[in-house]
């Protein structure tokens, strides 16, 4: 079971590497489409990679609802603890 | 005493002889587009990579395009339209629902009596064309097969619809298929999934349309988030099924031909494929927009005339769309 921390610090290297966003700008009060500039596809890249790496599902459905990089966190907590 | 049913004699490989492309008059801008939706020249080409596409004029039909496409195709495989066996077109936007265009584009040809139908695939309708005429060459049932992936996808998009406005396009492509002494037409990948039958569809059955108070006629949607998602990796593992089937790994591709849906949705399947870089990766949605069945021959075509892609090259198809359904196979280019 990963901690914040590393859930965080994981899914800020998949911004970086989907979208070219420095790793250290992917702080938990951010939000991916206003502050990252994270468009709906690359979102869509990197919930793939995130469930790759933390072996969690993320439906479709589900991820219209993280706006924030501490909404994927706190949803891929929740799914690895299920 | 009941005679035995004879068996058709086949042959052992087949290949594409000759390919042709037919690409519209019309050259739309984003900015035409964007004069009927809230959009920008600059997010179409972030989100679709799409700089332009073509448009169809009137006398530009269904027909027209995939005979002019087929006449080319013809002349490069060296073959004669009465040397054809079958016509087999992929289409969505033929909007005679019967009989089927093949039947038109083989006469005027001039492949009657060859059988002609049309297939139903979506955007997958081109490759899923290639198998069936590879196999029914195989099967001892034709020598030459004529498919065509042939769209006016613009009749049938809703030019106000944000989603899908700015990706459609038409155009035709075409390809002969025969006999060959080594494979050129590796085994197919393919298949549907209709619980995502949703995802791209006509938004209403022309019935529904019948009953409104001022009917319209019905235009294409799609949910284009799922379907960026299943096209990009959902498909690569299909492609590289595809590969394993021919018994070949990325290095030994020279090109990559995916439908040209959408750039962002070519660049994450080859990043997934982890494409070397000598393979050459067709993106001409950059030009033609995605033009559904038309898309793979048409951007085959391209790559062969643009010289980045010469006849012998061993090529990757693969195409994807409403159904939701998909076929993949390795391919020699003509």
């Amino acid at each position: 079971m990963a901690s914040t921390e590393e859930i965080r610090s994981g899914l800020a290297d998949i911004v970086n590497e989907v979208a070219g966003i420095p790793a250290d700008d992917v702080q938990l009060d951010k939000s991916f489409t206003d502050d990252l500039d994270v468009d709906s596809l690359s979102m869509v890249e990197v919930v793939v990679a995130a469930e790759e790496q933390f072996g969690v599902k993320i439906p479709d459905d589900e991820v219209k609802n993280l706006k924030t990089v501490g909404d994927a966190v706190a949803y891929i907590e929740n799914a690895q603890s299920a | 005493m009941t005679a035995a049913i004879a068996t058709a004699q086949g042959v052992g490989h087949t290949r594409i002889h000759g390919i042709g492309a037919f690409r519209p008059s019309r050259i739309v801008t984003n900015d035409e587009i964007c004069e009927h939706i809230d959009s920008s020249d600059e997010w179409i080409r972030t989100r679709s990579g799409i700089i332009e596409r073509r448009f169809a004029e009137p006398h530009e039909t269904v027909q027209m395009m995939s005979v002019e496409a087929s006449r080319k195709a013809l002349q490069r495989a060296d073959v004669d339209p009465g040397q054809i066996d079958c016509v087999i077109v992929a289409t969505v936007s033929h909007l005679l629902q019967t009989p089927a265009v093949a039947t038109l584009v083989a006469e005027e040809l001039g492949c009657t009596p060859a059988p002609a139908f049309d297939i139903s695939a979506a955007c997958a309708g081109f490759c899923h064309g290639v198998s069936l005429a590879s196999d029914m060459i195989r099967s001892g049932n034709g020598k030459y097969v004529l498919v065509i992936g042939v769209e006016r996808l613009s009749d049938i998009t809703d030019p106000t619809d944000r989603g899908t406005a700015f990706i459609f396009a038409d155009g035709a492509g075409a390809v002969v298929i025969g006999p060959a002494d080594v494979e050129g037409i590796g085994p197919v990948v393919w298949g549907a999934d209709g619980s995502k039958f949703d995802l791209i569809r006509q938004n209403e059955t022309w019935i529904d349309v019948l009953d409104m108070e001022e009917p319209e006629m019905p235009t294409l949607r799609m949910d284009g988030n799922p379907v960026f998602r299943w096209a990009s990796f959902e498909m690569a593992k299909v492609a590289r099924e595809a590969l394993d089937r021919a018994g070949m790994t990325v290095d030994d591709l020279d090109v990559f031909v995916p439908h040209q849906a959408n750039m962002r949705i070519i660049d994450a399947m080859a990043r997934a494929l982890k494409l070397p870089e000598h393979v050459v990766i067709a993106r001409d949605i950059a030009y033609q927009g995605n033009t559904s069945a038309a898309s793979v021959p048409l951007a085959a075509a391209a790559l062969l005339e643009s010289g980045e892609a010469k006849s012998g090259d061993t090529a990757l198809f693969i195409a994807f769309g409403a159904g939701l359904s998909y076929a993949a196979q390795v391919v020699t280019l003509p």
